[in-house]
C-alpha cells in the first residue's frame, strides 16, 4: 500500500459525506390553494387596509400592510403580482400628506414616541407626499384610508375637482384611474379571482373616535350618505345595501374571498388606554383638595335642588379620582348654577370674589359636566387634556389657578365617549357586523372575524409560538416587542398587521381547505421610538 | 424593568452540541475513535494519556506518540411547517490530539496530552428565523494534561494528572426578534471571551485480570470556565437604544461537565474487543449566567437545565500483520438536552455512530491511523420555549435533522 493512498483516505471520506433529509419535508405538496385560486388578489378596505398606522400612511409602513403580507404568503400557493399605491415620494418615510406643496393640519406626519420627552409625537419634518400628483393606476390594495362602505362605490370619491368642496378623498385622489373612477371599479378593473374586504369601520368609528361629535343617521332615517358629515354614523339599510353590491361585484366572476367584520370599540385603545379615574391625591395636589372640595361641595349643593347634586363627587385625598367630564346628553343645569353661585358670591360663601361674567362662565362651563365613572371611555386624545390648563383667561388669576382640565374644569364632550354615544356604537356595530356575516354566508365566503378577534385580544390571545397578543396601547419598555397597535391607537402597527395576516391566514386555510403558511408577527416592527424629535 | 426589557434572555452562550450530546467532541485518537472511542480499558498506544492514563505503564515501548487530527462536517437541517420555514447550516470542524508517554521505569510512566474535547461552530444565516437564539457560534476549549502512572502489579495501575484549559467563545445572536436600528438592520450582539482558562483534573485505574480482559476506569473533572473580562459588542442599534445596548465587559460561567468512564476490553488472538460506558454529569449546566457589567440590560438568566447523559460504546480491532491493523465500532450518545430546551445552538438530538479505520505501521515504525466516523440522527420535533420576550416565555421550534461526517488521519509512533 502506497502512503499517498492512505492520505486519500479521509478526503474520500468527506466526499462521501451526505446532507440529512426530514423525512417530511417541506415540497410541493406542503402547501396548497385549496378552493381559492390566488393568482389576482385584490384588497378593498379602509386605512386598515391600506396600511395606515400612526396617523398616516408611510412608505415603510405600508411595505407592511397586511394585505402585502397576506400576498406574499400567497406566492407559496400561486398568488400572482400584488401592487400598492406608490409612496416612492415618501422620501423621508414619514407620511403625511402635501396638497399642492402645502401641509394640512388633518393629515400630518406619523407618530413616534420622543424618549426625552416620553410621549407620542409628529415625527419633526415635512411630507413629500404629494396629493396633486396622480397615479391614475389600480392597485391591488384599494383600500383609501378613510373610506367608509358607500365610498367605495361613490363616483367621484378621486376626483381631484371634488376634493375642493369635500367630496372626494385625497388618498383616492393619487390613485384613481379616472375623474369619475370608483374604488371598486378601479379594483374590478384588475380582475380579481381572490378578495379581502375590511370596509365598514368608519361607517361606525369615526363617530366613535370624535367622541359621538356626530349624528347617528339611524335616528334620523338618514338615506342618502351624500348628506352625511364625517362623523355620523352610517344608516344600517344604507350599509346592507351598499355592502350587498360590493360583495355581488367582487364575486360576479367568481371570486372567493374574505370578509371582514368591524372591531367594537371596547377593543381598540383609544378608548380604553385612559383610565376614567387617573388622578391621584397627588397629581391633583392635596394642599388643593380642601379648597376644590369647597367649591364641588357648594356645586352639588346648588344640584341637588334639582336632584341632580350626584354629578359631582368629593374629591378623595386616599383613593384615585375620576376626571371632571363635559356630557352633552345631561340636561343643561347652567341657568340653575349661574343662580346658586350669584347667590353664594353675595353671600359670602363662596370663597373668591367673581364677576357676574365670570359666573355666567363657570355656569356654562360646569352646566353639563360630571364626573367621569368606569362606563365613560376616554378618548386617547383626551390624555393631553388632563391637568390642562383654560386656554382662555377666565378674568381672575385666582380662577385661573384652581381651574384644570379635568380635575376642576370639564373636559369637552369630543374627549369622551360616554354610555349614551357607546350605546349607539354598539348597536351599529353589531348592525353591521351581522349584515357581513349574513352576507358571507350567502355566497359562501369566509368570515374574519376582527371583532371577536380584537375582543379577545383585551384580555391577551396566545398565538402559535406562546406569544400572548393583547389589545393594549403601547406602554413602553413592557410591550415594546409585543404591542399590536400603532400610536395611533386605532390603527395596527406592521407587527399588528402580521398579527391580522395570520389570522385571516387562519380563516382562509380552514373555510377554502387551503394550507398556506402562517406569518409570525414577532418579527415586524412596532413603534418608532426615538431619542429626541 | 430595563434588565427584563428586550427579553435580552441572552443565550444560550457557549452551548453547542458539536458532536456527542451537548458541545462535547469525542475524537480524541483517531484508533480509539475508529474503534467506537473505545479506551478506558485499552493499551493501544499513546492515546491512552487521554483514554485512561493508567494504561501508559502497560506500554510495551520506553517513548509512545500520537497525533492526528480529524475534519468533521457537521449539517443541519430545520423546518416548521406552521411558518413554512425552512434553513441549513453545514459546520467544519477540526478538533486536534497530540499525546506523549514516556516510561521513565518499570512502574513509573509520565505523559502529556493536548487534546480538545469541546468546541465547534455552529453558523446559520444572519437574521434567519431563529437568530434571536442565536446567529453564529464558535467556540473551542483545548485541554493540557500532564499525567503520572504508577504499576502496582502486573494487575493493577492507577494514573492522573492536573488538566489546564486554555478555551474561548465567540458568540452572535439578535437581541430580540423585532429590535433593528432605523434602517431595519436587527440589532445583535455579539459576546466574545478569549483565552479563560481553568484546572481541573483526571484519575484513573486499570486492572488486568489475565493476559486478556481489561477493566478500567477514568473520571474527567468538572472545569467551571469563568470569564471576567469578555466583551459585548452591539451592532445596527437604534438611536433610542444607545444607552442601552452599550458595549463593555461580561462576566459569564459556562461548565465543562466532568465524565466517568469504565470500560472492558478482551484480547484474543488477533482481536481486540472494547466496550465502554460513558456518564456525562451534563447536570451542571442549568442555566447560562451573563452579567453586562457595563450595560443597564444587568443580568441575562438563560435555563439551559441539561441532565446526565450516558453513552454506550463499542469497538474491535483485528490484527492482519505487524504492518496493518482494520478497526471499527458503534455507540449510541444520549443528548443531555431535554424537550422544551431544544435550541439551534445545539440542534442534536440522540446519535447512533458508526466508525471505522485502520493503521498502516511503516517499516520505519511509523504509523499511520485513518479514520472515518458518521453519526446518524433521526428527525426531532423540538423547540427552546425560555426564550422570554416582555415578560412571556415564547417558542422557537421546529423539525431538525442533523448529520456529522468525519475523516480523520493521525500518526503513531513508539520506540
Amino acid at each position: 500500500m502506497k502512503k499517498r493512498y492512505l492520505l486519500v483516505l479521509p478526503a474520500l471520506a468527506l466526499m462521501v459525506s451526505c446532507k440529512p433529509e426530514i423525512s417530511e419535508k417541506i415540497d410541493s405538496n406542503t402547501y396548497y390553494p385549496g378552493k381559492a385560486d390566488f393568482s389576482s388578489y385584490v384588497a378593498i378596505g379602509n386605512s386598515l387596509t391600506a396600511g395606515y398606522m400612526d396617523g398616516t400612511v408611510y412608505k415603510s409602513g405600508q411595505s407592511n400592510s397586511f394585505p402585502a403580507i397576506l400576498a406574499g404568503q400567497f406566492k407559496v400557493v400561486g398568488g400572482g403580482e400584488f401592487t400598492q399605491p406608490s409612496f416612492a415620494d415618501d422620501v423621508n418615510d414619514v407620511g403625511g400628506l402635501l396638497f399642492n406643496g402645502v401641509g394640512n393640519p388633518s393629515f400630518k406626519t406619523k407618530m413616534i414616541i420622543n424618549m426625552s420627552t416620553g410621549g407620542p409625537e409628529n415625527i419633526k419634518g415635512e411630507s413629500t407626499i404629494e396629493v396633486f400628483k396622480q397615479q391614475k393606476t389600480a392597485y391591488h390594495n384599494a383600500g383609501v384610508p378613510g373610506a367608509k362602505t358607500f365610498h367605495v362605490v361613490a363616483p367621484g370619491y378621486g376626483s381631484m375637482a371634488g376634493l375642493a368642496v369635500g367630496k372626494a378623498n385625497p388618498y383616492f385622489v393619487r390613485t384613481a384611474t379616472s375623474e369619475n373612477a370608483t374604488v371598486l371599479g378601479d379594483a374590478l378593473s384588475l380582475e380579481p379571482t381572490f378578495f379581502t374586504n375590511w370596509i365598514g369601520a368608519n361607517d361606525v368609528l369615526s363617530y366613535a373616535t370624535s367622541g359621538g361629535e356626530g349624528v347617528d343617521q339611524n335616528e334620523v332615517g338618514g338615506l342618502d350618505p351624500s348628506k352625511y358629515g364625517g362623523n355620523d354614523i352610517t344608516h344600517v339599510g344604507v350599509f346592507q345595501k351598499v355592502y350587498g353590491d360590493i360583495t355581488n361585484a367582487l364575486t360576479a366572476n367568481g371570486a372567493k374571498g374574505v370578509l371582514a367584520t368591524v372591531p367594537d370599540v371596547t377593543a381598540i385603545p383609544f378608548f380604553t388606554t385612559v383610565p376614567y379615574n387617573p388622578l391621584t391625591p397627588e397629581l391633583i395636589g392635596v394642599e388643593n383638595i380642601d379648597k376644590l372640595n369647597g367649591l364641588i361641595g357648594m356645586f352639588k349643593v346648588i344640584l341637588s335642588s334639582q336632584g341632580q347634586g350626584d354629578r359631582f363627587q368629593l374629591i378623595s385625598k386616599e383613593a384615585a379620582n375620576p376626571l371632571l367630564i363635559q356630557d352633552k346628553t345631561l340636561a343643561d343645569m347652567s341657568p340653575v348654577l349661574e343662580y346658586g353661585i350669584t347667590q353664594a358670591v353675595a353671600s359670602g360663601q363662596f370663597p373668591i370674589e367673581l364677576t357676574p361674567a365670570q359666573i355666567k362662565m363657570i355656569a356654562m362651563s360646569f352646566g353639563q359636566a360630571r364626573h367621569a365613572t368606569a362606563k365613560d371611555l376616554m378618548l386617547l386624545t383626551s390624555k393631553s387634556q388632563i391637568g390642562a390648563s383654560l386656554p382662555v383667561s377666565t378674568g381672575s388669576p385666582v380662577m385661573d389657578a384652581l381651574l384644570k382640565k379635568g380635575v376642576s374644569f370639564p373636559i369637552g364632550d369630543e374627549f369622551v365617549l360616554n354610555t349614551v354615544e357607546q350605546q349607539k356604537v354598539k348597536t351599529a356595530t353589531v348592525a353591521f357586523n351581522t349584515i357581513i356575516k349574513q352576507v358571507a354566508a350567502s355566497k359562501d365566503l369566509a368570515v374574519a372575524d376582527m371583532n371577536d378577534l380584537l375582543n379577545k385580544a383585551v384580555a391577551g390571545l396566545r398565538v402559535e409560538d406562546g406569544q400572548i397578543y393583547t389589545a393594549d396601547y403601547f406602554k413602553g419598555m413592557g410591550n415594546l416587542n409585543t404591542v399590536m397597535f400603532s400610536l395611533d391607537g386605532v390603527h395596527l402597527n406592521q407587527r399588528g398587521y402580521a398579527f391580522i395576516a395570520a389570522e385571516i391566514l387562519r380563516v382562509i386555510n380552514k373555510h377554502y381547505e387551503a394550507s398556506i403558511p402562517l406569518v409570525n408577527p414577532a418579527v415586524y416592527p412596532g413603534p418608532v421610538l426615538l431619542p429626541t424629535n | 424593568m430595563v434588565k427584563k426589557f428586550i427579553s435580552l434572555s441572552l443565550i444560550t452562550l457557549l452551548s453547542y452540541s458539536a458532536y456527542a450530546g451537548g458541545y462535547r467532541v469525542a475524537m480524541q485518537g483517531n484508533k480509539q475513535l475508529a474503534m467506537g472511542h473505545t479506551g478506558v480499558a485499552v493499551v493501544n498506544g499513546a492515546e491512552s494519556v487521554f483514554f485512561n492514563p493508567a494504561a501508559t505503564v502497560y506500554l510495551k515501548d520506553k517513548w509512545s506518540f500520537s497525533a492526528g487530527v480529524n475534519v468533521l462536517i457537521a449539517d443541519t437541517k430545520f423546518q416548521n411547517k406552521t411558518y413554512g420555514w425552512e434553513n441549513e447550516t453545514r459546520n467544519v470542524g477540526t478538533p486536534i490530539y497530540a499525546y506523549g508517554a514516556y516510561k521513565a521505569t518499570d512502574w513509573l510512566s509520565i505523559g502529556l496530552a493536548v487534546y480538545s474535547p469541546y468546541g465547534s461552530a455552529v453558523d446559520w444565516d444572519k437574521d434567519w428565523q431563529g437568530a434571536h437564539l442565536v446567529n453564529n457560534i464558535d467556540l473551542k476549549a483545548f485541554y493540557f494534561q500532564p499525567t503520572v502512572a504508577i504499576k502496582v502489579s502486573e494487575r493493577f495501575s492507577f494514573g492522573g494528572g492536573p488538566i489546564f484549559v486554555n478555551g474561548g467563545v465567540t458568540f452572535n445572536r439578535n437581541v430580540s426578534r423585532s429590535m433593528a436600528d432605523e434602517q431595519g438592520n436587527k440589532t445583535d450582539v455579539t459576546i466574545e471571551a478569549k483565552n479563560v482558562t481553568a484546572w481541573g483534573w483526571s484519575a484513573g485505574y486499570l486492572f488486568n485480570f489475565d493476559d486478556h480482559l481489561r477493566v478500567g476506569m477514568n473520571y474527567r473533572s468538572k472545569i467551571i470556565m469563568k470569564e471576567t473580562a469578555g466583551t459585548a459588542k452591539f451592532h445596527d442599534v437604534p438611536a433610542f437604544g444607545q444607552g442601552l445596548f452599550k458595549d463593555g465587559t461580561i462576566t459569564a460561567e459556562m461548565p465543562l461537565p466532568a465524565e466517568l468512564s469504565v470500560g472492558v476490553s478482551y484480547e484474543w488472538n488477533k482481536w481486540l474487543f472494547a466496550f465502554d460506558y460513558n456518564r456525562t454529569f451534563w447536570k451542571i449546566y442549568d442555566a447560562l449566567v451573563i452579567d453586562f457589567v457595563d450595560s443597564p440590560l444587568g443580568t441575562s438568566v438563560n435555563p439551559r437545565n441539561y441532565k446526565d447523559s450516558s453513552t454506550y460504546r463499542l469497538g474491535a480491532q483485528y490484527t492482519v500483520n505487524d504492518q496493518l491493523s482494520l478497526r471499527a465500532g458503534w455507540y449510541y450518545d444520549e443528548s443531555p438536552v431535554q424537550d422544551g430546551y431544544f435550541a439551534p445552538e445545539t440542534p442534536r438530538n440522540d446519535s447512533r455512530a458508526y466508525t471505522g479505520g485502520l493503521t498502516y505501521k511503516f517499516k520505519n515504525g511509523l504509523g499511520v491511523d485513518v479514520v472515518f466516523s458518521y453519526l446518524h440522527f433521526s428527525d426531532t420535533n423540538n423547540s427552546y420555549d425560555y426564550f422570554n420576550e416582555d415578560g412571556q416565555n415564547v417558542s422557537f421550534g421546529g423539525t431538525y435533522r442533523s448529520a456529522v461526517t468525519s475523516g480523520g488521519i493521525g500518526v503513531s509512533y513508539s520506540f
